[in-house]
Formats: C-alpha cells, sequence, structure tokens
C-alpha cells in the first residue's frame, strides 16, 4: 500500500514504505496506542485474542464507528455534532413504526429512516452554514429535538415486531464476519475515497484549514458545511439499521452518549479538534481503540464505574501525548 | 546603554543569526533595517527574552545580563510593542494596559481610579488623547498602537521597540506616531524602530543597523547615508527601477468589467468605473477609504447596499467569490495568511484549492497526475522558489507565499484579477518580480485591480487609479496625471457625493 494514499493533504509525500516514514504519518500514534492496549489486554485476559473474541470487539465496535465517521466529516471542517446519537435512536423508532404500525414494506422503513437521518443533518447544516449560528449550539438543540420527538412517537417505549430478515443487519454474518462489520468497513472505504480522491474532500481540509482563504479563493463552504451535516446524519441512520437489526426494535432512548464515543473515536484517531487536520482511517483505529478497552476491561472483570474512569484517563492520555506529535 | 554583541542564534542545525552586533545609545531613534527573513525578527526576540541566543552577550549598561523569559526583559526596562498587537479586544485601554498586574485597594478590589489616572499620566506624557473606557476594538488601529506603547511606558520601558509600526497606519497617523517618538526620545528612551519605509528612517531615525540574511552588514549614522546605499546595503546590490514600462493601452480597448454603481453603505457614495483589457486599474487612497471593500463587494464578500457590474457587457450580481471565478474574476487578498493560504496544506493543494474542476477522471474524482503536473507548470511559470510542490507554505518568504496564491489563479481562465496589497511584507526584490509579473499578466490579456497603499507602486504600476476616500471614488487620474500630490490631494481633501 503505498504511503501517499493515506496521507492527507497536508503530509509531505514518502515514496514507499519506511519506518520513518510510519512514523511521521499522523496515524502512527493511533496505531501504537492500538498495538500497546492489544498487548496489555492480550497478557490480562487469555480470551483476548481469539477469533471469535476480536470478532466480537469489532461488531461492539460497529455502531459507534458508522456514526464516527460522519463526526470525522464534521469536525474536518472545524465543527461539531451533538445530535448523532439522538438522531440514530429517532430514524430507528421512525422506520420501526413505518413497519410496525403503518404495514409498511421493511425495505420502505429502511430507506425512510436513511431519509431521515439526512433531513435532520441538513436542518442542522442549513442553520450553521447560513444562519451563521455555533454548529454546538445548533447540535445540541437538534438532538435535544430528535430525542423528545422519538419519545413523542412511540410514547417511550421500544417499537418492536419487525420483519425476521431486519435482523440480519445487526447479527447477521457472512462467512465468519458479522454484517455490521462488514457495513463499517465499506462505509469507510467510500468515506476515504471521498475526502481523500475528490474535490468535496479536498474542500472539507481547506474549510478547516482556514475557511476564509477558502471562500475567497471560490471553495463554496456553505454547501460544503451543509454536505458534511447532512452526511454526518447519514452515517447516524446507517447505525440505526445496524440498532434495529441487533435490537429487532426501534429503540427511542437509544444511542445516549454515543455523539461523546465518536467524538472519542475521532480524536483519539489523531484528528484536530479545530479541524483541516486528520485522517478517516484513524477514526476507525481510534474506534477500535475504544471497543477493545470496552471489551478488555469486561474480561478482565473490572467494575462498571471504574471502567468509565479508565476509559477517560487513557483519552486524556493519548490526547497529551499526541499534543505536538 | 544597550549592547548586543556577536548574537548567533541556531534552529537545530541551521544558523539564522550569524553573529550579529547592536548598539543603541540612550534617547536615540535606531533603525533595524532588512529584508523580510534577514532575521531583525529573531533578534528581537532574543533582545526580548522569548528566544535564548545560542552564542553572544547581551550587555545592558556595562553590566552583561541573560533574560531568562520575556518577563525577565521587561523588568530590565525591554518594551516591545510587536506587529501583531496583544491586546485584548473587550477590556478597554485602561483594563489592557494594566492587565496581570492590576492595582488593588486594601479589599483586594480593582482599583480603577488610581489606574485611570496613571494611564490618563502616560498618554498625556505622549500627548496623546484617546478614549479610557470604550472597548479597544472600537479604537483605530494607531491609536491601539498607542495603548501598545503606552504600556509599555507603564512598565517603565527604557528601551522600547516598534516592530513595522507604520505598516498599517495613515499618513496622518503615521505623522502622529513619529510626534510620539520624538517626546518619547526627549525624555530619555530608545527606541528601535523597524520599518520597510525607507523615507520614514530619514524622517525619524538617528542611527541605522542593516542586517542581511542574518548577518551584520553595518551600522552607520543616518546622516552619513542615502537612500540608494541603504537599498544596497540591504539586498547586496544595486536595484535599478523595480517597475517595469507601461504598454500603450489602446484607447478603444474593450471594457471586460464595468462596474456601474456600487454603494457600501446606506447613504454613502455611490462608486463606479470600467476596466479595460490589459491595463492595470490602481486603486488608491487612505486605509479605510473603502478600496478593498468596493473589490469584496463587487465579488459578494463584503455586504453592499447597491451593486450593479456589467461583465464583457452583461450584468451580473455575485453572490460568492465561487461566482467571480466563474466568470473569471479572482481575488488574492490582501492578508496572505489570514485569506488567502490555507497553511495545513502545502503547496500542491494551495493553488489547486480552485482548480478542482479541471482535474477530474470519471467526473467524480481529482486527477491527482494532472493536479501535480499543472501545479508544477504554474509554479515554474510564477517562478515560486521551494523545494518542491510538497513543501509546507509556512515555510516560504512573503514573496514565494505571495506566488503561490498567484498561482492559483493561472489554470483558469481569467480574465480580471484583483491583487490587494500585492506587495505588503514582502521584500524588494521580491516586490520586482511581482511588479514583473503583473505585467505579464496584462501582457496574456488579463486586467488587474491593484489595491495599494504604497504610492510610490501606485503611481509606478497603474495605467489608470481610482482614488478612494470615504468610502466612494472621489477622483480618476490618468496619464501624466498621475503624481504624488495628484493622488495625496484627492485621497485627503476630494468630496464624495452621498446618496440616499
Amino acid at each position: 500500500m503505498s504511503h501517499d494514499a493515506n496521507t492527507v493533504p497536508s503530509q509531505s509525500r514518502s515514496t514507499g514504505f519506511s519506518v520513518a516514514g510510519l512514523l511521521k504519518s499522523p496515524l502512527a500514534l493511533p496505531l501504537i496506542g492500538l498495538i500497546v492496549v492489544s498487548v496489555l489486554m492480550g497478557f490480562a485476559s487469555d480470551n483476548f485474542f481469539s477469533v471469535n473474541n476480536l470478532l466480537n470487539v469489532l461488531r461492539q465496535v460497529s455502531i459507534v464507528g458508522i456514526i464516527a465517521v460522519g463526526m470525522t466529516f464534521v469536525i474536518l471542517t472545524g465543527g461539531i455534532d451533538l445530535s448523532v446519537g439522538a438522531v440514530m435512536a429517532l430514524a430507528g423508532t421512525i422506520s420501526a413504526g413505518l413497519m410496525v404500525n403503518f404495514g409498511m414494506p421493511g425495505i420502505v422503513g429502511l430507506l425512510a429512516g436513511l431519509v431521515i437521518g439526512v433531513l435532520l443533518g441538513l436542518f442542522n447544516g442549513v442553520l450553521v452554514a447560513w444562519g451563521r449560528m455555533p454548529a454546538i449550539i445548533v447540535t445540541l438543540a437538534t438532538m435535544g429535538m430528535a430525542r423528545g420527538f422519538g419519545l413523542l412517537y412511540s410514547g417511550g417505549y421500544p417499537i418492536s415486531g419487525l420483519p425476521g430478515w431486519i435482523s440480519w443487519f445487526g447479527i447477521g454474518r457472512i462467512g465468519i464476519i458479522p454484517v455490521p462489520v462488514i457495513l463499517m468497513f465499506v462505509i469507510y472505504a467510500l468515506a476515504w475515497v471521498l475526502l481523500q480522491r475528490t474535490p468535496f474532500g479536498r474542500h472539507v481540509y481547506a474549510i478547516g484549514g482556514n475557511e476564509l482563504a477558502a471562500k475567497l479563493s471560490g471553495v463554496k463552504t456553505q454547501r460544503v458545511k451543509l454536505a458534511v451535516y447532512g452526511i454526518s446524519g447519514l452515517t447516524s441512520a446507517f447505525a440505526a439499521i445496524v440498532l434495529t437489526g441487533r435490537l429487532m426494535s426501534g429503540q427511542p432512548n437509544a444511542g445516549v452518549g454515543f455523539e461523546l464515543d465518536a467524538i472519542a473515536a475521532v480524536v483519539l484517531g489523531g484528528t484536530a479538534i479545530a479541524g483541516g487536520r486528520g485522517l478517516i482511517l484513524g477514526t476507525l483505529i481510534g474506534a477500535i481503540l475504544l471497543g477493545i478497552l470496552n471489551n478488555g476491561l469486561n474480561l478482565m472483570g473490572i467494575n462498571p464505574y471504574l471502567q468509565d474512569v479508565i476509559k477517560g484517563a487513557i483519552i486524556l492520555l493519548a490526547i497529551y501525548i499526541g499534543r505536538e506529535w | 546603554m544597550l549592547e548586543l554583541q556577536g548574537i548567533r542564534k541556531s534552529f537545530g542545525k541551521i544558523e539564522v543569526l550569524h553573529g550579529v552586533n547592536l548598539s543603541i545609545r540612550g534617547g536615540e531613534v535606531h533603525a533595524l533595517l532588512g529584508e523580510n527573513g534577514a532575521g531583525k525578527s529573531t533578534l528581537m526576540k532574543i533582545l526580548s527574552g522569548i528566544l535564548q541566543p545560542t552564542a553572544g552577550k547581551i550587555v545592558l549598561d556595562g553590566t552583561e545580563r541573560h533574560f531568562a523569559d520575556y518577563d525577565a526583559a521587561i523588568a530590565a526596562g525591554i518594551g516591545i510593542v510587536f506587529q501583531e498587537f496583544s491586546l485584548i479586544p473587550y477590556l478597554t485601554a485602561v483594563e489592557n494596559m494594566f492587565l496581570a498586574r492590576e492595582m488593588k485597594t486594601r479589599l483586594g478590589l480593582l482599583d480603577r481610579r488610581a489606574m485611570t489616572a496613571r494611564a490618563r499620566e502616560i498618554l498625556a506624557m505622549l500627548d496623546v488623547d484617546l478614549p479610557l473606557d470604550v472597548p479597544i476594538s472600537r479604537l483605530s488601529v494607531a491609536e491601539q498602537q498607542f495603548v501598545e506603547i503606552a504600556k509599555a511606558l507603564s512598565l517603565d520601558a527604557r528601551i522600547l521597540v516598534l516592530d513595522e509600526p507604520t505598516a498599517t497606519l495613515t499618513p496622518s497617523e503615521v505623522e502622529h506616531l513619529f510626534k510620539v517618538m520624538r517626546q518619547l526620545r526627549l525624555n530619555g528612551v530608545a527606541i528601535v524602530f523597524i520599518s520597510h519605509h525607507l523615507e520614514e528612517i530619514f524622517e525619524i531615525c538617528d542611527r541605522i543597523t542593516v542586517l542581511r540574511d542574518g548577518e551584520f552588514i553595518g551600522d552607520c549614522a543616518v546622516s552619513d547615508t542615502d537612500t540608494d546605499r541603504l537599498v544596497e546595503m540591504m539586498v547586496g546590490r544595486r536595484i535599478e527601477n523595480s517597475f517595469p514600462e507601461k504598454p500603450a493601452i489602446p484607447a478603444d480597448a474593450p471594457v471586460v468589467l464595468d462596474c456601474e454603481e456600487v454603494q457600501l453603505r446606506k447613504g454613502g457614495p455611490v462608486s463606479s468605473f470600467r476596466l479595460r483589457a490589459g491595463e492595470i486599474l490602481g486603486f488608491a487612497g487612505l486605509v479605510g477609504s473603502g478600496r478593498t471593500e468596493t473589490a469584496l463587494a463587487m465579488l459578494g464578500a463584503h455586504p453592499s447596499v447597491r451593486c450593479k457590474v456589467l461583465v464583457d457587457g452583461a450584468e451580473t450580481r455575485f453572490r460568492e467569490p465561487a461566482e467571480g471565478l466563474a466568470h473569471g474574476i479572482g481575488l488574492l487578498p490582501e492578508s496572505r495568511k489570514e485569506q488567502g493560504l490555507i497553511t495545513s496544506f502545502p503547496i500542491l493543494q494551495n493553488i489547486s484549492i480552485n482548480n478542482y474542476g479541471k482535474y477530474r477522471k470519471n467526473h467524480w474524482f481529482i486527477d491527482m497526475k494532472q493536479e501535480l503536473a499543472a501545479t508544477e507548470e504554474a509554479m515554474a511559470q510564477v517562478r515560486v522558489k521551494a523545494q518542491g510542490p510538497h513543501a509546507r507554505v509556512d515555510t516560504l518568504s512573503g514573496g514565494n507565499q505571495q506566488k503561490v496564491v498567484i498561482a492559483r489563479w493561472l489554470n483558469h481562465q481569467m480574465k480580471v484579477l484583483i491583487f490587494d496589497e500585492p506587495t505588503r511584507g514582502i521584500d524588494v526584490g521580491a516586490k520586482a518580480e511581482i511588479y514583473a509579473l503583473m505585467r505579464e499578466f496584462t501582457a496574456k490579456g488579463y486586467s488587474i485591480i491593484m489595491i495599494s497603499s504604497e504610492l510610490p507602486e501606485v503611481i509606478g504600476m497603474s495605467d489608470r487609479v481610482c482614488v478612494f476616500r470615504s468610502g466612494g471614488i472621489v477622483a480618476t487620474v490618468e496619464g501624466d496625471q498621475i503624481t504624488s500630490e495628484q493622488i495625496m490631494t484627492h485621497a485627503t481633501t476630494g468630496r464624495v457625493q452621498n446618496v440616499a
């Protein structure tokens, strides 16, 4: 794999594979973190390195991992999207409701969920790009409204009774690989192409690097911002499909705090919270790193309350080490 | 009073100062002169304790000193007013002056009365009158600078470093600054004055130290030298007239851009101008006279009440610069760092950022080979000096950064380029190159609007000049009429017609 292919536009080119080149890559630190944590977990638990457990980790990671894709786009432009967890819950609830209460075919319900996610994302995008409101406030408000609508619609109860095949998205396997894991990898691959190989991707990085300069040189900054929030809504809705498939119900209460896990994955993956620098592959590594922590600490039988403390401390440590990498 | 002897400074393996001397006497204004990158800023950072020298001595009043940090230098009586001010925009002048060393009453509360009194005292000494109770952001740039100077004096500075203080001032504000500087000199304060304007140095300075490429070239009294010799010391060679010849523009050259009316604010003046093919139209006027705003309004990057523009005879209204680009009008903004460059991108993407329409494969994707080839060609065309297209833009000199921004527009079918302060912060040699490039462009059929605060540049480059005052064009001069007297008269006394 050529090194150049993985770098953000900001990285200088190094031809071919070299250790020095790899160390300079913004992926180096997340990768080292992933290896260190994996080795530690391997020592602490005999089970950790079994194929089954590793696949299990990936499956557990898939939902937040998919959400973190959209979050990466948003953060790269210098924005933030706090509404992702609530959007996922609303999209899942409505699409389940359409299937169960309105008797619509499953495929229509799933597509409707995706549409809802995109619309909510575009709503955020319009307010941020044209309304010139701070993203953190806009998406905080959307988060509240989306959560509220989901609860209103469902009365607070899960909506179950979905067609059986929906479960394929949550617990199905192709060969030994869980379907959600395949979905996640496909979405990351698409995001990589979008960010590294299309003009749109360059414009995303440019806006995060210097929005005014990008605008004055002729980048349609408002449209690009609209699009990144739309993408974030879309990936949240994809995550909703996986979640619905796994639980076989629409869950209005699902995804509380997922926005924070997604942000953590993005930042652990080496993306600058101010935007302009970062890699989608880093986010994948960040999400898996979080998943391994969860899984390993569970296998070790550590008190769940203490697990939160440990995870928080590790995130702080990682950002501290990475701040001037 | 102050001696810097044999100062050397290395960053890693690269030595940027090779044994520089600077000797300042009490109560003198001392010019520190050199092209960009000559080492002036590094030397001043060493003087103020921000950087530590690799070798060399700092001797103050006969004793050798080491300034471990900025605070130590301040304590020794050294004050610096940086190019970018370190004022908090939402605080008042008094609050800024006493930031982090506020005077307190016995109860530990802010002693606002004492601080205001002390601030008044210092400003009175400078013979400056400015409002003390409004946020700094509402003061003019010059007034903010006086607050910075007053802040340094409130710390008992005996040596004051002014880093390009006149770069953003209008001529009358510069006069006021000089008056303040003379007052300080009478009070025995030594001033290190950094400026690219030689005429200012002859007006205000007593002695001069010249640096070039981190080398100490020499020092002398202002009375013992002249402009030619200083320029030669700075660049190491004599520079001939740096402006290229003005070609004859045919009187019937087609009008590419006809700006029928632009009104920036309600009740303000309405401006109109025409840009002909192949000409350079200068926008002159004082800072704040509406030159940049008018150009930006035309492109939809600045609010306007009215804006009617004909491109090649067809009426258009741009909502954002991207639409200007689509019609062949490009902007090179005045602040490269804030408005021009995307510093997280290398040269390559900085140039190709608005060109992706051209390098496509399979419609959706970037053709990276073509992108690289076209960028290298554009870099060669404007003669960017850099390691290659993957070099970081923040490592380039001002002149090369400007060329990168210029190169961005070369792969388009451009008709009009708007250069806003094309040579600000660029050294003498690179200026000549930028001028030559501008004429190369007009020879190829581009038309240029050049906004500039430097009169020699306006006079030397423009085929016609629109003079701005109070938000509108007060006069358009051409041919023999383009003289500094004409332009300054219009810029300072011209009448605008306000339209409701």
